[in-house]
């Protein structure tokens, strides 16, 4: 039986990031280079230390490569400059955080709309939006309440609704439930997987959790800034 | 919209912090304009004085007389319209502590020199008609209880013994930069009185008030006074009347100089505070700048936040403060009016209070938003959590 193979949306070729310590130059990555198909959910997994959010950093665009070539869609992000990456961010890439990382002073409403001010949708349709992701997650009861009145999973579930009110092209998420009880750990890895299966969003997780691991269709390792290249399917 | 939803929610997020601080600047912008008023104060005779008027007194000090026989000499000057006399008393009234400026002066020629004292026609007369008449200025009248036909005496300090007069007019302002708070009475008066007790100081005035027809003129009217009495016995030295008042204002000039510097401290102060404290809330903040920065928001939205948050804390505080400081200004200059007559909040003081506001977040902003713009956003990220 032929399976059919999937367009790469992520390319990684040849990639080395070190850090710098005063005088000490510190390896993070060496030579990783694999792809991640379109709608793929990667899990990243490997022991502290391993470079494996350093890795998703890079993917997103938050951090620069020193040596290879990252090409996510048609971009070769390696040659954009920080103000080209910005904007790229803002329309390509959706962001989810192991601490929420919402803005404290604004309403979940108001989190979920924030990145759609960089866009030139006027404020109606902003507001449609970010209702209607706030309603995908679940939340449409509690737009007007800030992340201080919300539980984890709820300050979770708005962060996802931030991460895909622009339709990015990859979701990214770093430990999503790394500060989750165990039952809004499980709500918010069903809300990542339907994004996955149903609306066919690319999802690269770093995560320590096998639990959270299983959800993923396929795993690849890091150890001590090397990739295992034999990358897993998940039985799941 | 959305960012100066941000800016002001965070600046009143943390409501201790915020309400200490805008007390801070409040507190700070009132201290500084009431020093810049007292400033003012000193300066308000300058502000106040004519262009057309001149003032001769003897070349060598202030304190030395000249001799009345001057008056027609004065007079016979091109340019001069009218000329006016006058000595410094120098009295107390009851005791030392009710000192105000108090004057012997031609009345006639000194009320026309002077039209910023404003009189009522019958008071006038009054006055003019009693010889032991005196006049004193609305705040100063209020100060004592006084009221026309009131008898007042002064004891002299310069000029020895009790000294009566009877009030026969209160002068107001024509505009609120008048002293309110002078005393004059009749020159002649006085003579008589000297030509008693110190017969050689009689026939003698302190100064001369000169009139003159233009105020273009005044330069080379006062040259030319001076040197009409070139090599007599009593050289004169004539100038504006604004240089004159600056002339006092200089013996003071240390005093004016040290309360400048207070207040440019007291500025400076409130620097450092509002500084440290925007430091301290960036750092607080370097997550929420990441995750913006992350979401695609560049240097600019960053610092229009910083520097956004840092004027609203300011000018919120500037603002009470400069409300403040007109009540405040008004009962300190009630107190102290023997020493501030004139105590006036100035349009050019509000001005420096808004400009020392904006300076004050400026200097407060531009460190942290230097941090925020270069931090990396995977570092700014690191310190959530």
């Amino acid at each position: 039986m032929m399976t059919e193979q999937k367009k790469s949306i992520v390319e990684i070729k040849n990639i080395y990031k070190c850090y710098h310590r005063e005088s000490l130059v510190v390896p993070v990555l060496h030579d990783i280079t694999f792809d991640i198909a379109e709608g793929e959910f990667l899990a990243l997994m490997g022991p502290s230390g391993s470079g494996k959010t350093t890795l998703l950093n890079l993917i997103a665009g938050i951090d620069k490569a020193d040596e290879g070539k990252i090409h996510v869609g048609d971009v070769d992000i390696t040659t954009l400059t920080e103000t080209e990456l910005a904007a790229w961010r803002a329309n390509s890439v959706g962001f989810i955080f192991q601490f929420y990382n919402l803005i404290p002073v604004l309403k979940a409403i108001e989190n979920v709309e924030l990145p759609l001010h960089l866009t030139t949708l006027p404020r109606s349709k902003r507001h449609e939006h970010a209702a209607m992701a706030l309603s995908m997650v679940g939340l449409d009861h509690r737009m007007d309440h800030y992340p201080g009145e919300m539980s984890g999973g709820e300050q979770q579930r708005v962060a996802i609704a931030r991460a895909i009110v622009t339709d990015p092209t990859i979701l990214v998420a770093d430990e999503p439930t790394g500060d989750l009880d165990r039952v809004s750990a499980e709500e918010i890895l069903s809300m990542m997987e339907r994004l996955n299966h149903d609306m066919g969003k690319t999802i690269i997780m770093v995560t320590h959790d096998p639990r959270a691991a299983q959800r993923a269709s396929v795993l690849r390792h890091l150890d001590k800034g090397y990739l295992n290249h034999d990358a897993a399917q998940n039985p799941l | 919209m959305m960012l100066l939803k941000i800016l002001f929610r965070n600046a009143f997020h943390n409501k201790l912090r915020s309400f200490l601080t805008i007390l801070g600047i409040a507190v700070a912008i009132l201290a500084f304009g009431l020093l810049r008023t007292v400033i003012s104060s000193f300066y308000a005779g300058v502000e106040a004085a004519s262009t057309s008027r001149l003032v001769t007194r003897n070349a060598i000090s202030i304190i030395f007389p000249l001799p009345i026989s001057y008056t027609e000499k004065i007079r016979q000057v091109e340019g001069v319209r009218m000329v006016s006399y006058g000595n410094w008393f120098g009295g107390i009234y009851i005791n030392e502590k009710n000192f105000f400026p108090n004057f012997c002066v031609e009345p006639r020629t000194y009320l026309a020199l002077y039209p910023e004292f404003v009189l009522e026609e019958k008071q006038k007369k009054a006055f003019l008609a009693d010889r032991k008449g005196a006049v004193a200025g609305q705040k100063l009248a209020a100060k004592y209880g006084w009221k026309i036909g009131d008898p007042i005496t002064l004891k002299g300090t310069i000029y020895p013994g009790n000294w009566d007069f009877v009030l026969r007019a209160i002068y107001t302002g024509r505009d609120n930069t008048v002293d309110e708070t002078q005393y004059f009475f009749h020159w002649t008066y006085f003579n008589e009185e000297i030509k008693k007790i110190w017969p050689r100081y009689a026939e003698q005035v302190g100064f001369y008030m000169i009139g003159v027809t233009r105020p273009d003129i005044a330069p080379d009217v006062a040259l030319n006074i001076d040197k009409a009495f070139k090599s007599s016995l009593a050289e004169t030295l004539t100038e504006t009347e604004k240089a004159f008042n600056l002339g006092f204002i200089a013996m003071a000039e240390a005093i004016v100089t040290a309360i400048q510097m207070v207040s440019f401290v007291v500025i400076f102060i409130i620097m450092a505070v509002v500084a440290n404290t925007m430091a301290m809330t960036t750092r607080e903040r370097t997550g929420d700048y990441a995750i913006m920065k992350t979401l695609g928001f560049g240097a600019t939205d960053i610092t229009i936040l910083i520097f956004g948050e840092a004027l609203v804390v300011t000018l919120t505080g500037a603002a009470i403060g400069i409300v403040l400081t007109f009540p405040v200004a008004k009962a300190f200059g009630q107190q102290l009016s023997t020493y501030f007559p004139v105590f006036l909040v100035s349009a050019q003081t509000i001005y420096m209070d808004i400009a020392a506001a904006f300076l004050i977040a400026f200097f407060a902003a531009i460190i942290p938003t230097r941090h925020a713009i270069r931090i990396r956003i995977a570092d700014g990220l690191r310190r959530i959590g």
